[in-house]
């Protein structure tokens, strides 16, 4: 797009990229508000539903759908309170860090081919880290509220967050080990085609491993049966006990955010990013990369697919929510460490074993729009300008050879 | 802030240059790398400083978490995006750990104050301001970052940091094209081994030491001890408390 604003309308370099940049952080932030209100919204009635109950039906006509609206009007209307013992500054500045956590996280998150904030080298590793950061506005805001029941919801929290890093690290490596490269553009890339070249069905290990994941992305984003840190039935509310307001909405924003965030890495990873099922624009004989018009609709579409993705996961974290019952302490540990952590590494293990000895696919000969062996991903990553692949790990020349320098 | 991070390296591409049909062109000199290279040098270094000044456990760690975010944000402006989120990744969840311990550990009051004495004080000055003139004289002895040199020096572009790091770890340097040479020289493959080695005898020796003692199990003669009640207990052992027992 900076391109566009240099060349069409003659824009000085620095006005348009910083144009590029804020239009870039206010789509981001629309994704995150507007996806928090429509969630709430589904929650509720997902929520009723699952209880047999009607949920909200009255704000904004048939379905209730004005509700969130409704709330968000209320909450910018509640005073401001902060307990009588609370450390001011990390108290009030709690929320922000974790709303920026997540909201920073979507920055390398590709919403369809050209679509992304900022294409980083490493999205993968970007994404995951950020997304440790968003506990740290949790436990701020556990210990800065003075109140026993924050501190604890916090430290449960900081205790599940950190455990499933382990496990949510070993599932994340796994595609990128397929693709070869931790860009997420170039993973999502390499799953293009039909549903059946997504990483899920690449091999049987890959299909656990995204069981692992969706384990440990729940985990890790704090929603039940996993929400140990605001488990209301015996923490109050846990770490936003003392919370009310706007302060509050915003951890909530975080929550739906990061809930968002993992979901749509989950079908980045695993389930294809922008392509979908079936390669309809490819079939029309239309092209995704093209820079005219009918490209853009290409990659509009991809961006639906994505959203439409993340939000399937989105729901069905809701749908998990009212059904399981929440895990003791004890079990969301044995959970991540005796289960999730070994399969995780095992897979790990099987997948890479998998890609040694059946480097074509389980059966031989089938047309590539059926099977696409990783072992095409391998060729040409030596190869570009200077050994160094081109356009950050995409480079399509072959040259196996390259690699046998290895001892 | 590391929002700000990441659309510096986007910003970092508009370091100034002529042709501007419309907009000022004081905006168009300012030299944008340095500009966000300020800022996050000037936030690195007052959140250190307020690290040293607070004194509150968990104020420090906020500090050191901004001071260390800070950083990651002048990796990502070098484009050194690996070594960035490895920043991300390592230091700031490692405060986190670090914060978990440190509230567990010291807090035996709510918001406990940490108060150094001087002699602290002057101890940890002298240590910070030899390591400082250390760094200096360090920084300074080299000639490319010298003035003349490093203003006269392209800015570089950034080229994907990931691949060339993973390939020097399995030997094979693809930054520098060994002239003639195969093989692991000038590759890290051996220190990568090492330190992985390392970290696995850490982790055991860890699990070791916080592993679940095994209770030893009860002498026969103790178990039934136990079972009698304190007033049987006094008149078996005439008036004595029974000694030794479970452990």
């Amino acid at each position: 797009m900076a391109a566009f604003l240099i060349n069409t309308l003659g824009l000085p370099d620095w006005l348009a990229w910083t144009v590029t940049a804020v239009i870039a952080a206010v789509l981001i932030l629309h994704v995150i508000a507007g996806g928090a209100l429509v969630f709430i919204w589904a929650e509720r009635k997902i929520a009723a539903r699952i209880q047999d109950r009607l949920g909200p039906t009255r704000t904004g006509g048939r379905f209730g759908w004005l509700q969130s609206l409704a709330d968000g009007i209320k909450l910018l209307a509640k005073e401001d309170l902060m307990p009588e013992g609370a450390d001011g500054l990390l108290f009030r500045i709690a929320p922000y860090v974790s709303f920026c956590a997540s909201f920073c996280a979507f920055i390398a998150l590709p919403f369809a081919f050209d679509f992304v904030g900022q294409r980083l080298n490493v999205g993968v590793f970007f994404v995951v880290a950020v997304l440790g950061l968003e506990v740290f506005g949790v436990i701020l805001a556990g210990y800065a509220s003075a109140s026993k029941w924050s501190l604890f919801g916090a430290m449960r929290e900081a205790a599940q967050v950190v455990s499933y890093e382990v496990p949510l690290g070993m599932c994340v490596v796994v595609p990128v080990m397929l693709a070869g490269s931790m860009d997420l553009v170039t993973i999502a890339e390499k799953q293009a085609g039909w549903f059946t070249s997504w990483y899920l069905f690449h091999d049987p290990f890959t299909f656990v491993v995204f069981w692992v994941y969706v384990t440990c992305a729940v985990a890790s984003v704090n929603r039940a049966p996993f929400d140990l840190a605001e488990a209301e039935s015996e923490l109050v509310a846990g770490f936003h006990t003392e919370y009310s307001g706007l302060r509050w909405s915003f951890f909530f924003m975080a929550e739906y955010g990061s809930m968002f965030l993992v979901s749509a890495l989950a079908a980045v990873l695993f389930l294809g990013g922008w392509n979908g099922p079936v390669p309809v624009a490819r079939l029309l004989g239309l092209s995704e990369g093209t820079g005219d018009t009918a490209g853009y609709f290409v990659r509009l579409l991809g961006c639906g697919n994505l959203l439409l993705k993340a939000t399937l996961g989105v729901l069905i974290m809701m749908w998990v929510r009212w059904t399981l019952p929440r895990l003791r302490i004890d079990q969301v540990m044995t959970t991540c460490l005796k289960y999730c952590t070994p399969i995780a590494a095992a897979m790990f293990a099987g997948a890479m074993l998998w890609q040694l000895a059946l480097p074509g696919g389980l059966i031989r000969g089938l047309p590539s729009w059926v099977s696409r062996p990783a072992g095409e991903v391998r060729e040409g990553w030596l190869e570009g300008p200077g050994g160094l692949p081109a356009g950050g790990g995409g480079a399509r020349a072959a040259s196996p050879s390259v690699v046998r320098v290895m001892p | 802030m590391m929002g700000d991070a990441a659309i510096a390296v986007m910003a970092a591409g508009a370091v100034g240059q002529g042709g501007m049909p419309f907009g000022s062109p004081l905006l168009a000199a300012v030299n944008w790398q340095a500009a966000f290279f300020m800022l996050f040098a000037a936030l690195a270094c007052a959140c250190a400083v307020a690290v040293v000044l607070a004194d509150n456990v968990v104020r420090m760690a906020f500090y050191l978490v901004l001071s260390l975010g800070a950083t990651a944000g002048l990796f990502f402006l070098a484009g050194a995006d690996f070594i960035g989120a490895m920043q991300l990744m390592i230091y700031v969840g490692g405060t986190l750990v670090l914060l978990v311990f440190g509230v567990m550990l010291t807090a035996q009051a709510p918001f406990v104050a940490i108060k150094p004495s001087s002699g602290d004080k002057v101890l940890a000055g002298m240590v910070g301001a030899a390591l400082l003139a250390v760094l200096l004289q360090a920084a300074f002895r080299v000639e490319a970052w010298r003035r003349p040199a490093a203003a006269a020096a392209e800015p570089v572009a950034a080229a994907p940091s990931a691949t060339p790091l993973g390939m020097a770890l399995l030997g094979i340097r693809v930054d520098e094209p060994p002239a003639g040479a195969v093989g692991t020289r000038g590759g890290y493959l051996l220190p990568f081994e090492i330190v992985s080695v390392h970290l696995l005898v850490v982790l055991v020796g860890a699990a070791y030491l916080a592993r679940a003692k095994r209770r030893r199990t009860p002498r026969a003669i103790d178990a039934a001890a136990s079972m009698v009640s304190p007033q049987e207990r006094v008149g078996v052992a005439g008036g004595v408390p029974a000694a030794g027992g479970r452990r």
